[in-house]
């Protein structure tokens, strides 16, 4: 009896002590961070290694058949029974060997094979089991051709076409050729007659070539090379290809624009809004509904901003300045429809809680002694607030624009219906007369994200630029961030000053 | 302080109730005259505390309060924590204005002046008069913007008035030697002692009629303590200084007149060397040798 009651005391004080809270929150930490470092080791990974050139291989299968390209991806499955029993006695032999291997699943790779308008696929699975014995090579002089239209293609150069003679058949030679010639204002003179790995040939003209490359004949330094080259058309070149090849330049141009332009928006109004309510307004019922509705908006689905967007901002503000002063060029809408402007005001109004809330608590951060000490110098509350309380709050205003920048930047929903588009022809700001055009549909890295992601015709090459633009995305957040971050502490230093 | 210095000496003409009587009265509810000394009524006044009531709420918590300060001397409220002096101090440049709920009755008079008048331009009111506070505060800018706060927030911009009053000011509360050199760095990189310093100056740097300090040195270590206390009686005589302190030490040291308070009513009043060595009350003696409060 008495041994029980110690025991139950015992596990009272246990839970008293806190101790079992330390390892809870400490768990709780471990789990948040393994899966955040996960996400982002996965993002960085496949987006920084998916410019690497690879290898190209040449694979004869058992059927004969014959498929150059670059391995993208690699999996092991469990086979249909009937897919095994349908093969040759070779490849059954095979097949049933890797399967006792590994524990009945088989090993299958994802063969790049570009050269769409020949063979109406741009990949291919391979099984292992039906790779022929010694099937697989890589022949030193693969081509790994990136083109304007039609995807990439693979092959073996047999000749050098000038007009309508060929000048070289030495692989060496053409190479040489090709390399002098393609940036000649008539390099659509020239071709490169192609040899596909199926026995087909091909005439690509020198200008459809955006890159080409013999991809087991590079050195590691050409690799390199290559890669950043890659790097820097994504970076700087417009999108080709349904935008599954190419570059993203106009869509880090929209990101960034929108916002900038939304953060230029929500922060005087969002501070204007907390001071009134904190600095002017009798705290009281009202300034609690208030409060109390302004956090409810932060829960409300953004794509419902997206939608008041659409009809408050294109489509009754916007078609309220058609009517006014674009009447002529109605039915087209100018600002009625999606556009930048209504996409920064839109994602404004979606994070305008973030700026009031974080806006209010750096306000009640600020010593009411300070407020005391102004008023006390015959200062009027306005000058109070001007010289003494939001100085004093600015670090803290700051972080709140900081999250309200990351939450719009990667916001996605909304701005399909306010202005992002899959391809924008011009972008929102550029040379021309009046240099801002607020009305333009823009581009934008997270539609991007989505569209690569999900609404790609060729959804197997567009794949690992997910990763590239995501990890571009991640990056200008953390440079819009780091930039907001460094202006804080400089103001922070300014104005706060520790007495310790 | 010895107690046989101390001696009772209540007047035989005095119509106060007895003794014992008086705090007992007051925690009743009962309105009691304050003994006022004769030496404190043949003063000039400068600011005058009349028939003045003060409620938060439903709660009053000052009661009829009469008290003349004298110019160019320092007066000092002692009492209890609770009895009204910090209100009274807040009361005389209307910084309870601040708080809602605050309802007042009476008046106070900056010499001829109503504080309370009706049309009073409260901001004109406080620029004339500096307020010091118990925890410094200086302001989020550099030593020489805090100074000047107030003829900045007037509209002045003359670079050399500016910099002629920062200098006089600062010399004023005793810190020019010490921050001269760093004018343009943030105040709140100073030390407690600086920072309530520096608030001193930035007081008296419109040159205000009077200074009010709200237990000014509550918050600093004893040598700070001294400094700004040493600064108070080197002001002494400039301006007048009205002081609310817990520290009955230095009451004696810096004040030339001293109001005891007691539950929102002013129980004594007189020159301070009088009100610690023989004062008319055996409340206040007992207060002040620390009997009870």
């Amino acid at each position: 009896m008495a041994a029980s009651g110690r025991s139950s005391v015992r596990a009272i004080s246990l839970l008293a002590q806190g101790e079992p809270m330390v390892w809870l929150s400490a768990f709780g930490l471990v789990m948040g961070l393994v899966m955040v470092t996960s996400l982002v080791v996965l993002v960085f990974w496949q987006g920084l290694t998916t410019f690497w050139p690879a290898p190209v291989v040449e694979i004869t299968t058992r059927d004969g058949a014959v498929v150059m390209g670059e391995v993208t991806r690699s999996e092991t499955f469990r086979p249909e029974p009937s897919l095994v029993a349908g093969l040759d006695a070779e490849a059954q032999e095979a097949a049933r060997a890797e399967m006792a291997r590994r524990d009945g699943r088989l090993h299958r790779r994802l063969v790049r094979t570009g050269n769409f308008e020949l063979t109406g696929e741009h990949f291919r699975w391979v099984e292992d089991f039906g790779v022929s014995p010694e099937g697989e090579t890589r022949p030193a002089w693969a081509i790994v051709y990136e083109r304007r239209a039609w995807g990439r293609f693979y092959g073996t150069p047999a000749g050098f076409v000038a007009g309508d003679s060929l000048i070289a058949t030495d692989p060496q030679e053409i190479w040489n050729l090709y390399r002098r010639h393609r940036h000649d204002d008539d390099a659509g003179e020239f071709a490169i007659r192609t040899a596909t790995a199926a026995g087909q040939v091909k005439d690509i003209a020198l200008n459809d070539i955006v890159r080409a490359y013999p991809a087991n004949r590079l050195s590691l330094a050409e690799k390199a090379g290559l890669y950043l080259g890659r790097w820097w058309e994504f970076l700087t070149a417009e999108p080709r290809e349904a935008n599954s090849e190419g570059g993203v330049f106009p869509a880090i141009f929209g990101t960034v624009l929108m916002t900038l332009g939304m953060t230029i928006l929500v922060v005087p109004f969002g501070v204007m809004s907390a001071l009134y309510l904190r600095e002017y307004a009798k705290q009281g019922w009202l300034t609690s509904v208030v409060r109390i509705s302004i956090n409810n908006l932060a829960g409300v689905p953004s794509i419902v901003f997206g939608v008041f967007g659409l009809g408050f901002f294109s489509y009754f503000l916007g078609g309220g300045i058609d009517a006014l002063f674009f009447a002529d060029k109605l039915p087209n809408p100018t600002f009625g429809t999606g556009g930048i402007m209504w996409a920064s005001l839109t994602l404004a109004l979606l994070t305008l809680p973030v700026v009031i809330v974080a806006t209010e608590e750096a306000l009640s951060a600020v010593p009411d002694s300070m407020r005391e000490g102004s008023f006390a110098c015959g200062a009027t509350r306005w000058q109070t607030i001007r010289r003494v309380v939001l100085p004093r709050s600015l670090p803290g205003i700051m972080t709140g624009a900081i999250l309200a920048m990351a939450r719009g930047a990667g916001e996605v929903a909304p701005l399909m219906l306010v202005g992002a588009v899959k391809l924008a022809p011009d972008l929102p700001l550029d040379l021309h007369f009046p240099f801002l055009h607020p009305e333009r549909s823009f581009m934008h890295l997270g539609f991007h994200i989505y569209d690569l992601g999900f609404q790609s015709q060729n959804s197997e090459a567009a794949k690992p630029m997910v990763f590239t633009t995501t990890l571009l995305l991640m990056g200008i957040v953390l440079f819009l961030n780091a930039a907001a971050i460094m202006l804080r502490t400089r103001l922070a230093r300014k104005y706060t000053g520790s007495r310790f | 302080m010895n107690a046989p210095e101390f001696q009772r000496n209540i007047p035989a003409d005095s119509t106060s109730p007895a003794a014992s009587d008086r705090l007992a009265a007051i925690a009743s509810g009962q309105v009691v005259p304050a003994d006022i000394h004769a030496e404190v009524r043949a003063e000039d006044p400068l600011i005058r505390v009349e028939k003045f009531n003060l409620s938060y709420g439903a709660k009053q918590v000052l009661f009829d309060v009469d008290l003349p300060i004298p110019r160019g001397k320092v007066t000092a409220l002692i009492g209890p924590s609770g009895c009204g002096k910090s209100t009274l101090l807040r009361s005389v440049n209307r910084m309870n204005d601040l708080i809602d709920t605050v309802s007042v009755s009476g008046g106070i008079r900056l010499t001829e002046d109503d504080v309370y008048g009706r049309g009073v331009d409260v901001i004109e009111l406080r620029r004339r008069m500096g307020m010091v506070f118990q925890k410094s505060n200086p302001f989020p800018m550099s030593i020489r913007e805090n100074v000047v706060y107030a003829l900045r927030i007037n509209g002045e911009r003359n670079r050399r008035v500016l910099d002629s009053v920062c200098e006089k000011a600062l010399r004023g509360a005793a810190l020019w030697d010490e921050v001269k050199d760093r004018l343009d760095e943030s105040a709140l990189g100073m030390s407690g002692g600086q920072q309530q310093r520096l608030c001193i100056a930035r007081a008296i740097a419109a040159e205000p009629e009077v200074l009010l300090m709200d237990e000014p040195c509550s918050a600093l270590d004893p040598i700070a303590t001294t400094k700004v206390e040493e600064l108070i009686l080197h002001l002494r005589g400039d301006y007048t200084v009205l002081i609310v302190t817990h520290n009955m030490q230095q009451a004696s040291r810096v004040s030339d007149y001293t109001a005891f308070m007691y539950l929102g009513q002013v129980v004594e009043y007189g020159p301070t060397v009088r009100l610690f060595t023989n004062p008319h009350l055996k409340e206040t003696e007992d207060y002040i040798t620390g009997r009870f409060g």
